[in-house]
């Protein structure tokens, strides 16, 4: 394969980057923004060809005769060789989830900086102050994601795994005037660095016993049922083989080492995908504006936790272990997040907790999923509610936005009854909805039902759980939904207009994502994305009774919703008041931050940090102080000597002659 | 009475001592230039002497007083020069006062 159109993928965003980050203060808003859709668009179109090309060109390079689906480096350059075994390679890799990727990515961030034409001005035509910084940076982490899918190896993704980081800072800090924007950017780039190092850490565990950084060797191991065409490997897996299995591998604290550097790097998963304990800097990124949190903090960045473990997954096959701390962490975030996201006010809050869900829903399908059970069906559904997640959360994302726009407030309270003033809006936005919840021909039905029945060949416990998670889900999103659209009239404030549908740039995204929403269903996803490149026939493990159980479930907690959603009644209180201490729970989100402040703020800071930062001032810096102060006060005390008054010195000179001379006089005597 | 050297050095020396009291004590520098002739001239005396009473054939002492006699003037001149431009600018020739330079 041509390496040109890989290279351009890469290089337009970055390019792009560069060019409106140095020049975009010196060109009009509107050429900064068009420029940079146009880059993305271009994007767009190279990656859809590749991706294309991947899949169906049916070249040797990428699929074997019999129809399994190979990885192919489209290059892979040395970039920084320190020894002989220590060199690390930057290149592009081409596998069914890098393509499948690149296709999300491209899409998503398209949609975004359309969207964003419309979205970055305000009622009046007028752009918002940094407009070309906005697009800069947009195009800084279309290319930081782009690199950090394609990357050949585990430390080109690290590299591309903080660049996303950092664009993520950069991008929720936007309003940077705003004190709440600046401190939620923080919170987040500290709460992913925190993970990271756990990640760095894992990293540097599996590269140092397995002497290789690269995903083709790492993933070559020797797991049932992984064929060889999906090793392409220079080298051999018998020495990755021969550290994991032999009994010469050292334990530390009852784990192997391949569990502890395979925990270690889901931690940095778990910090970049918002998982429980890590949870905390998500619903603090809204702060940014509308169309980052659709790109970057629901549809693309957010995932890449998911996708490192479904990268390394042959290796977690091997170990057990890892894959049930994965299973048990996804499954507690999904139902936490769930109930939190059924009391918040803030609509992109609730959002952003639906996020945080279905991300773990990948997570547990992830877990969950082995070859025997299914053919590894737990796979390829976490891929394909990746992908579908990613279509219809960045739907309600920017459905969200426009609502935002329209109204100046991020509260439902100030919404209500809207369906008849923002029409566009509020079918995409149902779409949305009925995607989410898993509604037949819509995209999540077949996502979700798929993630399910991995479930039920896992285990019946973890089936019921995330069964209940898929009903909490429809629910939450009804109540949205209603309580936006519906509940009562909506009244419009003195002095303001009504609100309206948006310009075509915000239309037309949201349109086309509401259309992929209904349609990405019926791709035959395991055809092209299966955990070991063979393709996979989904209908032959279809269950009815899962669907239809699945499927009851949400028509139910949509029935639910409606009742005491749909006209204004006291449903809602009485509920609350039945349950007033889960309810206040929910609504605080389980004490999590102010459990983080607690262990920040009174144990971290007070306890470690303040003896720290009192032995640096008094102690280390009291010694290198007093060096300088009794410097500084013996020179006080000689300096009148140099008092620049001639007849001082001669008066010391006479003396010291005198002196001398009386010496000598009393020595020769 | 026989005059020898030593009647000429104790008056040369009790000019010169006079001359490094003046010189540490006095502030005014018309005063404190006058104190570096007195010593200067000490000095001169003795060259005087000691050509006089130990080497009387030669006049090296001699010549190395006269020369010693013409640079002084100059000196003085120069000295003289520079306190009045001193005065000129501050209205003073108190020495101790003259510190404005030295931070």
């Amino acid at each position: 394969m041509d390496i040109t159109i890989p290279i351009l993928i890469l290089a337009i965003p970055l390019f792009m980057f560069i060019f409106l980050g140095l020049l975009g203060g010196k060109m009009s808003h509107k050429l900064a923004g068009t420029l940079g859709t146009l880059g993305m668009g271009v994007t767009l179109v190279l990656a859809y060809t590749t991706a294309f090309t991947y899949f169906f060109s049916g070249s040797a390079d990428f699929i074997t005769a019999g129809g399994d689906r190979l990885q192919y480096l489209v290059f892979n350059q040395t970039w920084l060789a320190f020894t002989k075994s220590l060199v690390i390679k930057l290149g592009f890799l081409l596998d069914p989830i890098s393509a499948m990727m690149l296709v999300v990515i491209t899409t998503i961030s398209f949609m975004v900086h359309l969207y964003s034409l419309g979205y970055m001005r305000d009622h009046h035509g007028v752009y918002e102050r940094g407009f070309q910084r906005f697009y800069a940076f947009l195009s800084l982490f279309s290319f930081s994601m782009l690199g950090l899918v394609v990357a050949t190896n585990i430390f080109q993704m690290y590299i591309f795994w903080e660049l996303v980081g950092a664009s993520s800072y950069l991008l929720i800090g936007f309003y940077y005037i705003k004190p709440s924007a600046v401190s939620a950017s923080k919170k987040a780039f500290i709460v992913t660095r925190f993970a990271d190092l756990g990640f760095l850490i894992g990293i540097l565990v599996l590269s140092f016993y397995t002497g290789t950084f690269d995903f083709t060797q790492l993933t070559s191991v020797p797991v049932e049922g992984l064929n060889d065409v999906y090793r392409v490997s220079e080298g051999t897996a018998e020495g990755i083989l021969n550290i994991f299995q032999t009994s010469a591998a050292p334990v530390f604290m009852g784990g192997s080492v391949l569990t502890w550097a395979l925990v270690l790097i889901f931690m940095g998963g778990m910090g970049k995908s918002a998982m429980l304990p890590l949870h905390i800097w998500l619903p603090d990124a809204m702060e940014g504006p509308t169309p980052v949190s659709a790109l970057i903090h629901a549809a693309t960045m957010v995932v890449a936790g998911v996708y490192l473990v479904a990268r390394l997954f042959p290796l977690y096959l091997m170990e057990e272990t890892a894959l049930e701390i994965i299973t048990v962490v996804g499954a507690l975030t999904a139902f936490y997040a769930a109930m939190v996201a059924c009391t918040q006010v803030d609509i992109k809050r609730v959002l952003a907790f639906s996020t945080i869900s279905q991300i773990a829903f990948m997570m547990v399908s992830l877990g969950v999923a082995r070859p025997e059970i299914h053919e590894g069906l737990g796979y390829m559904a976490s891929m394909f509610h990746l992908f579908t997640h990613a279509m219809f959360k960045a739907l309600l994302f920017l459905g969200a936005g426009a609502l935002i726009h329209a109204i100046g407030s991020n509260d439902y309270t100030a919404m209500h009854g809207l369906r008849k003033y923002m029409p566009i809006t509020h079918w995409t936005f149902l779409i949305g909805c009925l995607a989410i919840a898993g509604i037949i021909p819509f995209s999540g039905f077949f996502s979700k039902d798929e993630i399910l029945s991995a479930c039920v060949g896992y285990d019946w416990v973890a089936y019921a759980w995330m069964s209940m998670v898929a009903g909490l889900t429809a629910f939450y999103m009804f109540r949205l939904y209603y309580l936006i659209f519906w509940w009562k009239e909506h009244k419009i404030p003195e002095g303001h207009h009504a609100p309206h549908d948006q310009p075509w740039t915000m239309s037309l995204p949201l349109i086309i994502l509401a259309a992929i929403s209904c349609v990405a269903g019926f791709i035959p996803f395991g055809k092209l994305v299966s955990w070991n490149g063979e393709p996979y026939d989904f209908m032959a493990h279809f269950d009815w009774s899962v669907a239809g159980v699945s499927l009851t479930v949400a028509v139910l907690a949509i029935a639910l919703a409606t009742v005491m959603y749909r006209k204004e009644n006291n449903l809602p209180e009485k509920f609350k008041a039945a349950v007033p201490a889960l309810w206040r729970w929910c609504y605080h989100r389980f004490y999590w931050d102010e459990l983080y402040m607690f262990i920040t703020h009174k144990i971290i800071f007070n306890g470690i940090c303040r003896p720290i930062a009192w032995f640096d001032r008094h102690i280390i810096d009291g010694t290198m102080d007093s060096f300088a102060t009794i410097t500084n006060k013996a020179s006080e005390l000689i300096r009148p000597l140099q008092s620049g008054q001639i007849q001082f010195y001669v008066w010391i000179y006479l003396i010291g002659a005198l002196l001398l001379g009386t010496i000598t006089a009393i020595c020769l005597i | 009475m026989e005059i020898t050297a030593i009647y000429y050095l104790i008056p040369s020396l009790i000019m010169f001592c006079c001359g490094v009291y003046g010189f540490i004590t006095r502030k005014n520098m018309i005063a404190m230039l006058i104190s570096l002739e007195l010593m200067l001239n000490a000095v001169d005396v003795n060259f005087v002497v000691f050509n006089r009473f130990l080497f009387p054939g030669q006049m090296e002492g001699m010549f190395f007083t006269l020369f010693a006699i013409a640079i002084a003037a100059a000196e003085t001149a120069l000295a003289i020069a520079i306190i009045i431009n001193i005065f000129r600018s501050t209205k003073n020739v108190d020495v101790s006062g003259l510190n404005e330079m030295k931070f």
